[in-house]
């Protein structure tokens, strides 16, 4: 063929954003496939070959909600991820805040060996937690779920906040403690302000992943406190072969986080890379 | 700000994690060295080692620690270089480049659960799945997924979340690069390989070092997936130390067997988290 160079640039563009757009629907697929199946019928949703097209029904939605009782374990899992993260956030802040602007000589030592702590595999320790939580009557408990997953995150979120604060200027901060501000005036009226983002998209990351949580959660809950994870374990079960319920309860408990995660993606990368990628 | 308050600041967050790593860690110990059923109460008795014994002579030991190695290297090989990859081919500018960055990261955001369910259920069912569907469309033998192939079912599974997670972190850090020097290198002649074997990957050298870091203390304890969907089995072909000390614990009701299989999953994560601190956690902490 006989292409300039600007014309094979543009044949090349044009066929990689078509191969873009082909592996991302297949990776997409099982996604696409769930919301769909959860405007299927049961008979719809276990056809052979598979429906496209077809008229699509709410049912599963409400009957989800009237079986097992969905908001109760939504409620669940916003009590434990909100609670969880605000905890967290109230004891990480102060402390970042300190080792960002009065490190000592321990300070990165503190900070890996919290990062270390992440090392401590979970099932390492589930039959003392467990123990723990049905001799002080928390098994089943939110209360328990909520500790658990402040501890499980405190270091990602000390890590976090740790890199914003690193990043606030150190000269405003002189400036202000040459005027005689105290500690909390510091805090309150320079830091936060200025890390407000920070101390948001830290508090973000730590609700997808108390969200997303699943170890605890199943091992710890049962009725009371179960949490969507827990719920949407309970239909691995043989009595939970209906595949457009299971697609509705999913497509529910997912949608929120899903969306969030598109809308703070920047955000995630820093807190997961423990702000080493940006 | 004097040294006193920030001690005073720092001292919480210290103090509680301390407590969380110590107290379960020292229970743990404890446990796994003396004899402890639920199911038969009595006064604990110290064990030695017998329970360590037990849980190694096990003959679920043995496929349950090598399932765990498999699990975790398969898996971090196939999100790495297809993170790289997906990342590398959506880096320059299409038609639609933010939709298809958007669904090709949503799967990161799907609970575990939710995950293995679609595939074990909607995707990967002899019957009605939609593997099935394509197999026998192309007049192959549709495969029973999980029965045959529990251990790669769940790596497919795993991989389909976290290739998401490897790119995204690479897009991240590709968007970052400095183009002019890709621009020098190609006006000198350079080949795309050249290029990318000398300008990229060094860039992303940290991205991958922390990808890896990130996922082996994720993976080393699979169980999410396995628990709904294959229950470690067949046989043991899809169990690993994590849904292992599970079953010990809160099926048989073994707290003594259990804690020494916790302990022995602990020392694992630590050879790893050694290796793995000592070229990862410098390479962080030369930026803060």
């Amino acid at each position: 063929m006989n292409l300039t160079l600007s014309q094979r640039k543009k044949v090349s563009t044009w066929s990689l954003g078509l191969l873009s757009w082909i592996v991302a629907l297949v990776i997409f697929f099982p996604i696409l496939w769930m919301v769909m199946t959860s405007f299927k019928t049961e008979l719809q949703a276990i056809s052979t070959p598979p429906l496209f097209m077809w008229e699509p029904t709410l049912e599963n939605f409400s009957v989800v909600q009237e079986r097992s009782d969905y908001f109760k374990y939504a409620m669940n899992s916003v009590i434990t991820s909100f609670g969880a993260t605000f905890l967290a956030l109230l004891i990480a802040v102060p402390a970042a805040y300190s080792m960002a602007f009065s490190p000592s000589k321990r300070t990165k030592d503190i900070l890996l060996w919290m990062l270390s702590t992440k090392m401590l595999p979970a099932v390492g320790v589930l039959m003392p937690i467990y123990l723990l939580a049905q001799s002080t009557g928390l098994l089943d408990n939110v209360f328990s779920l909520i500790i658990i997953f402040t501890m499980i995150n405190l270091p990602i979120i000390m890590w976090m906040l740790f890199t914003y604060f690193k990043e606030i200027p150190k000269d405003i901060l002189e400036a202000c403690r040459m005027d005689g501000a105290s500690t909390f005036a510091e805090l309150r009226y320079i830091v936060m302000p200025l890390s407000w983002g920070g101390i948001a998209s830290t508090g973000l990351l730590s609700i997808v992943l108390c969200w997303n949580e699943a170890f605890w959660s199943i091992n710890l809950t049962a009725a009371d406190a179960g949490t969507l994870t827990a719920l949407i374990a309970s239909y691995s079960s043989p009595e939970g072969l209906f595949w457009a319920k299971l697609s509705a309860a999913s497509t529910l408990a997912c949608a929120p986080i899903v969306v969030f995660g598109w809308f703070c993606q920047k955000q995630l990368v820093q807190g997961l890379t423990f702000g080493a990628v940006k | 700000m004097n040294s006193r308050i920030a001690k005073l600041l720092q001292a919480p967050s210290i103090i509680l994690l301390f407590l969380w790593m110590i107290v379960p860690l020292g229970m743990t110990l404890y446990f796994s060295v003396v004899r402890y059923n639920l199911l038969s109460p009595g006064p604990l008795e110290f064990d030695g080692f017998s329970n360590y014994a037990f849980f190694i002579t096990d003959s679920a030991f043995l496929p349950a620690l090598i399932n765990t190695l498999i699990l975790v290297g398969s898996i971090l090989i196939i999100t790495v270089v297809m993170g790289l990859a997906l990342a590398l081919l959506i880096n320059r500018p299409f038609f639609g480049r933010g939709i298809v960055r958007v669904m090709m990261i949503s799967p990161f955001f799907i609970m575990p659960t939710v995950n293995a369910l679609i595939w074990k259920n909607m995707l990967m069912n002899p019957v009605y799945g939609i593997f099935s569907v394509i197999a026998i469309a192309f007049g192959a033998e549709p495969i029973d997924w999980l029965s045959e192939m529990p251990l790669l079912s769940i790596i497919i599974m795993v991989s389909w979340q976290w290739t998401p997670f490897a790119l995204l972190i690479f897009i991240t850090s590709l968007q970052s690069q400095d183009t002019e020097q890709q621009e020098a290198a190609q006006l000198d002649g350079a080949s795309s390989w050249a290029i990318f074997k000398y300008l990229t990957l060094p860039h992303l050298a940290r991205p991958i070092a922390v990808v890896i870091m990130i996922q082996t203390i994720f993976h080393l304890s699979i169980f999410a997936e396995i628990f709904v969907t294959t229950g470690g089995g067949p046989g043991y072909d899809s169990t690993n130390l994590a849904f292992l000390i599970f079953s010990q614990a809160l099926l048989q009701f073994d707290v003594g067997v259990a804690s020494a299989g916790g302990v022995i999953a602990i020392i694992l994560a630590n050879i790893v988290a050694f290796f793995l601190i000592r070229a990862v956690g410098k390479n962080l902490m030369v930026q803060s």
